[in-house]
């Protein structure tokens, strides 16, 4: 496994990548709580050049009813990218990307979300990508997390996301768009930080077992950092500045 | 009781750890007790507790709530109770026991949009709530106001031992009916009094979670009065 040869130097001799960040420093974070009127939860996350907004409706009546199950509720997600969320206008039908990530989505929550509390309901996740750069899945995860929370849907645990990969031979935190294209290995994590569980983990390019173990372990410390950053979000829209 | 200890909490988050009782929204996972919500955590005595600051209304059996009519079918009315599930008030319940689909129709009694006072009779996971306005003070409320605020603040709009919902009753003058699903009705014949117990409503919803809120609300009413 060599490194690409491209125009772009993704980690110099310094340790430092092409956008200017360290090995073990994510983008920058930004989220925000209850931005939607009409939703009963929503959120708006900015990650690095990602920005997502997230709505939730629910628990409420299942349509089409054959849906519904009667023992639980059930959990449904939409991840969808605007037309000029890429360079290039995407069409905005459903691609196979797109549906396969929605359902990675669903069953990143579905660990976290008491369903069981609501049979015959569901629950109704939409997720909009209004820019997209390179780990949107994360991002998505992320905001649709604290969509959920600020729902007030019971949840075992918040869930945040965040990729760890492999470029120029490092293993680095929250891989962006370039280095994901040039990049050797890109593997986003979805993590209970308080529960200690990992509810989503995929694979995109080829690790050694040591390699591995370094990329999980580094994803999930990014996790870590994400839901400081979720927490804030929540803690701001619902208790603002008043003392604890 | 004074030795309650409250902290602000979110999903996930470790409350205590050790031999508590676990109440209403948190879960028990080995000795921690983790908050399922986001609200304000209670350790009391030996149990624990986290009251919501946000959510849908869940119905619990003899609550008195407020309903809007949504629809209907040839034998029951359909609710609106800002609840996952709708209410269903069987005609039965309104026309007597004489009620027959073929002769009697239903929105003669209460049309789609109308506001019902009403109290959940039967409730359990497998079926939708049962609703009966058969008893005293219940049935179709004919004039008022809706406010709507989220279930979760209903006890702190009503306070200990009816404290809040007194003062905002006796500065205003306005008849306000409380339904435990956040639904609100305010009643005054003064356009001004209305106003402010309005005001006063909305205000209790948007703070809830503030120490000192009658105080707050007392100078609210005050003032304006002036």
């Amino acid at each position: 496994m060599g490194v690409k040869k491209t125009d772009i130097v993704l980690l110099d001799d310094k340790g430092i990548r092409c956008d200017g960040r360290k090995i073990d420093e994510p983008r920058n974070i930004m989220i925000k709580a209850g931005v939607l009127k009409n939703a009963n939860g929503s959120a708006y996350i900015e990650f690095g050049e990602n920005k997502i907004l997230a709505g939730v409706f629910g628990p409420r009546d299942v349509h089409p009813k054959h849906l519904a199950n009667t023992d639980r509720g059930i959990l449904r997600c939409r991840y969808h990218m605007q037309p000029f969320s890429v360079s290039e206008r995407k069409n905005p039908a459903p691609s196979r990307r797109e549906i396969e990530i929605s359902k990675v989505i669903k069953e990143a929550l579905e660990p976290a979300v008491m369903l069981e509390n609501f049979p015959r309901t569901v629950v109704d996740v939409f997720i909009e990508i209004l820019q997209a750069d390179g780990g949107s899945r994360c991002a998505a995860l992320d905001a649709a997390a604290v969509a959920l929370a600020d729902a007030g849907i019971p949840m075992r645990d918040m869930v945040s996301a965040c990729a760890a990969g492999k470029v120029a031979d490092t293993i680095v935190l929250d891989i962006n768009n370039e280095e994901d294209q040039e990049g050797q290995a890109d593997m986003p994590v979805a993590y209970m930080p308080n529960l200690e569980k990992v509810t989503l983990l995929q694979l995109d390019g080829v690790l050694t077992p040591a390699e591995y173990k370094k990329c999980v372990e580094t994803a999930i410390n990014g996790c870590k950092i994400v839901y400081e950053v979720q927490k804030k979000a929540l803690k701001d829209k619902f208790f603002g500045d008043s003392p604890q | 009781m004074d030795d309650i200890k409250r902290k602000y909490v979110i999903p996930g988050d470790v409350i205590t750890t050790g031999p508590y009782r676990a109440e209403e929204n948190v879960n028990l996972v080995g000795d921690k007790i983790i908050a399922t919500t986001v609200g304000i955590s209670e350790i009391y005595d030996s149990g624990v507790r986290v009251i919501p600051l946000t959510g849908m209304y869940l119905p619990r059996i003899d609550d008195f709530i407020i309903g809007i009519v949504k629809s209907h079918t040839s034998l029951s009315w359909e609710l609106d109770m800002r609840s996952c599930y709708p209410g269903i008030l069987p005609a039965q319940d309104v026309f007597g026991r004489d009620f027959n689909p073929k002769v009697d129709e239903l929105t003669s009694r209460l049309k789609k949009g109308d506001l019902v006072a009403a109290r959940i009779a039967n409730f359990d996971r497998s079926r939708d709530p049962l609703i009966t306005i058969g008893d005293r003070d219940l049935g179709k409320i004919e004039e008022g106001e809706l406010v709507k605020i989220s279930p979760s603040k209903v006890p702190r709009l009503i306070g200990k031992r009816g404290s809040m919902i007194q003062t905002i009753e006796s500065a205003t003058k306005a008849l306000i009916t409380i339904g435990q699903n956040g639904y609100i009705v305010v009643s005054c014949e003064e356009p001004e009094g209305l106003l402010k117990a309005l005001d006063a409503i909305r205000m209790i919803d948007e703070q809830a979670h503030v120490p000192n809120l009658t105080e707050k609300i007392q100078e609210m009413l005050g003032s304006n009065s002036e």
